[in-house]
């Protein structure tokens, strides 16, 4: 399974590869809608997304919570009850189309060429079922084989996230578990039927420090190995740059910033992102007060018109004829490098953040 | 584990106790007249006397209580007219009314009263927790709507009513009555169907709602999305996945349903002409027969505390979460 990656580094630490321009994507979502119909009128929860990931690539979406990033991606697993749920545009999955795919269809697709990690894994695994019992569930949907067989795979599978005594922890409860080893049989779960792609959904918040960066050193290493695409939700910046190989930042259901992990976290052109660098605390020097983005994320229900982050922004006054309140912004490169875009009206956003936001920085 | 079971029993057994003296205590201190009973309307106070003696009710009140319980643990002996009756363990006494030892009486109208009520929540487990997952999986449909709807219209008719319109108009049903099934396992059955059905469908209502609810809850937890995203079929996941968390509440309100169903379905058993615990109870209501409804209250409590204690040891199978100690 790893002769897809020769010479690939063995440190996990990431050593930034060249943009993914020309490389084949794996998954493409394009044009992306969610919307849910409720009482109180129409929830917009993703709003014309689009991005692409190919293989052996990890794409980060960054966001707060309520900014579309777990609906999108629950979204290419086909999870959404389609009878709450209108979804349009299109999310292509090697070369398939999931969309509209029949519940059949979905069925089989699901849990095999991509796999999804789940949050929280204390609520995410049935605490009925012993954690070797629901891998080889999850391997037996795929694979014609005896249980005896699966369960030589779940014990592979736990042998390989790390868990010791596999032999004996196949046959255990997930209470039995710790709460970093619950997560890693979450992902020996994921893992079992070598999905192609796979999502993370903020696998590490349930974690305590020390546990997410070893869960995030076992995600990267297993992906080196698969060479799968992965796609990391997450609105943990510190775990961005450890990460991912892009980044994708949404606000209000819409991705407002997208390139290379090291010029997004670097150099930010959209003032969202210029906010979230603002709102780290820093960890040296004399405590500094906290920098938090001012205001609240909208209301999916009634999202401000024109760039929905105006209301929040202390450059819109930068921008004539009321453009911020009244023009939404295209997602379109905003200088000179082709290779990443941002949604917002500001001119020459590289000078406003070299000169202004820089220095204020931690 | 059989540690747990044994202090749980001993608990239980000390549960028992209280109840047997307080429910002594209710009924032997209340102006009641059982030698009058018995005796009839024209009757010599030597008469009286007579019976007193010989039922011990001339003795001090306590003395009595120790006697009866000695009787439950060792048996008694009775003397009525210079007879005198053995009464062996477990000796609830002797009906007033029917000269019998009360063990036989119940033992007699138990197996009907159970068949009754295993039988019916066969059918009412069945339909309600089937009709709640439906429900459920299709919650806020007119299919849903229409289950609810049901359930609230069976549950708005008195149960008496609703036994006696199956009586009345379910004719294609056999004959009730009760036979041994050791006798005839078909005649018992076909002579409870009618019985079955009443409790079946009038619990059936209840039991669809608690389903529903407890479906519905279990549906949306994050592990039932994580059995989805595995790419199994959605029977699968409603059924495997769902159920087995949803069912865990309605065996505990099962367990404890059952054992006041045990205690007598009244109004099923006068209705399809049944003579279980509840006719037995009813009777000795009405005729002042103390014995008997000691030993109905006797039944009732025991039964109440196994219940509680078989549903907590189901629990640890059901849920392995869940370590007695």
């Amino acid at each position: 399974m790893s002769d897809q990656t020769p010479g690939a580094p063995t440190t996990v630490s990431r050593v930034p590869r060249e943009s993914a321009a020309g490389e084949e994507a794996y998954l493409e979502v394009t044009d992306l809608q969610v919307q849910f119909p409720t009482a109180d009128g129409l929830v917009r929860a993703v709003q014309g997304l689009s991005y692409s990931v190919p293989l052996r690539r990890t794409l980060a979406i960054v966001g707060e919570s309520g900014s579309g990033k777990s609906v999108s991606s629950m979204a290419v697993l086909g999870l959404h009850d389609r009878r709450v749920a209108r979804i349009t545009g299109s999310i292509k999955v090697g070369g398939r189309e999931i969309v509209n795919m029949s519940d059949k269809d979905l069925e089989g697709f699901r849990g095999g060429d991509a796999a999804m990690i789940f949050q929280d894994p204390q609520s995410s695994l049935h605490p009925y079922f012993t954690v070797g019992d629901q891998i080889m569930e999850s391997y037996r949907a795929h694979n014609n084989v005896s249980k005896r067989a699966a369960k030589e795979r779940a014990i592979d599978m736990l042998n390989r996230v790390g868990i010791p005594n596999p032999k004996r922890r196949v046959d255990q409860y997930p209470h039995e578990f710790s709460g970093g080893m619950r997560q890693r049989a979450m992902i020996a779960m994921a893992l079992v039927n070598d999905p192609k792609l796979l999502i993370a959904d903020e696998p590490t918040t349930a974690l305590d420090v020390t546990v997410q960066a070893q869960i995030l050193d076992l995600i990267a290493d297993l992906q080196r190995d698969f060479g799968s695409a992965v796609v990391f939700i997450t609105h943990d910046l510190g775990v961005v740059a450890e990460i991912a190989d892009d980044i994708l930042v949404m606000y209000a259901g819409t991705a407002v910033e997208h390139g290379p992990v090291n010029k997004i976290l670097g150099e930010p052109l959209h003032p969202y992102a210029w906010g979230l660098l603002e709102s780290i605390p820093a960890l040296t020097g004399e405590p500094q007060p906290l920098h938090p983005i001012p205001g609240s994320p909208p209301s999916l229900l009634a999202v401000p018109s024109g760039c929905p982050f105006h209301p929040r922004c202390e450059f819109k006054d930068r921008v004539p004829d009321d453009w911020c309140t009244t023009l939404r912004p295209e997602l379109v490169p905003r200088t000179a490098d082709q290779g990443r875009t941002s949604r917002c009206h500001l001119k020459e956003p590289d000078k406003v953040f070299a000169t202004e936001v820089l220095p204020r920085l931690p | 584990m059989l540690l747990y079971i044994l202090k749980r029993v001993l608990s239980a057994i000390s549960v028992v106790i209280v109840t047997l003296v307080a429910s002594f205590a209710l009924f032997f201190f209340a102006p009641t007249d059982p030698a009058g009973v018995i005796c009839g309307p024209r009757c010599t106070p030597e008469r009286v006397a007579d019976i007193e003696a010989s039922l011990g009710l001339d003795q001090p009140k306590a003395e009595q209580i120790l006697l009866y319980m000695k009787g439950i643990v060792v048996g008694r002996e009775y003397s009525t007219g210079g007879v005198v009756r053995e009464c062996a363990a477990p000796c609830l006494g002797y009906s007033y009314t029917l000269g019998q030892p009360v063990t036989k009486l119940i033992g007699a109208a138990l197996p009907v009263t159970v068949s009754i009520v295993l039988g019916g929540a066969v059918v009412y487990l069945l339909v309600g927790v089937l009709a709640g997952t439906i429900a459920a999986q299709v919650r806020g449909t007119s299919l849903d709507r229409f289950v609810v709807g049901t359930t609230l219209v069976v549950q708005a008719i008195p149960y008496f009513v609703f036994a006696l319109l199956i009586a009345l108009y379910a004719t294609f049903l056999p004959d009730s009555g009760y036979h041994p099934i050791t006798e005839n396992p078909f005649l018992w059955a076909s002579g409870l169907l009618a019985a079955w059905l009443t409790v079946g469908v009038t619990n059936a209502a209840s039991y669809t709602r608690y389903s529903r609810a407890s479906m519905i809850e279990a549906l949306g937890q994050d592990f039932v999305r994580t059995a989805t995203s595995k790419g199994i079929s959605r029977r699968r996941v409603v059924y495997r996945h769902g159920l087995r968390a949803g069912l865990t509440p309605v065996v505990t309100i099962f367990g404890i349903d059952l054992a006041f169903q045990l205690t007598g379905a009244i109004f099923t058993e006068s209705i399809f002409n049944l003579p279980g615990l509840g006719q037995l109870a009813l009777r000795a209501f009405g005729q002042y027969d103390l014995p008997v409804l000691m030993g109905g209250v006797l039944i009732g409590s025991v039964l109440l505390v196994v219940m509680n204690l078989v549903v907590d040891i189901v629990y640890t199978f059901l849920d392995p979460r869940v370590r007695l100690g």
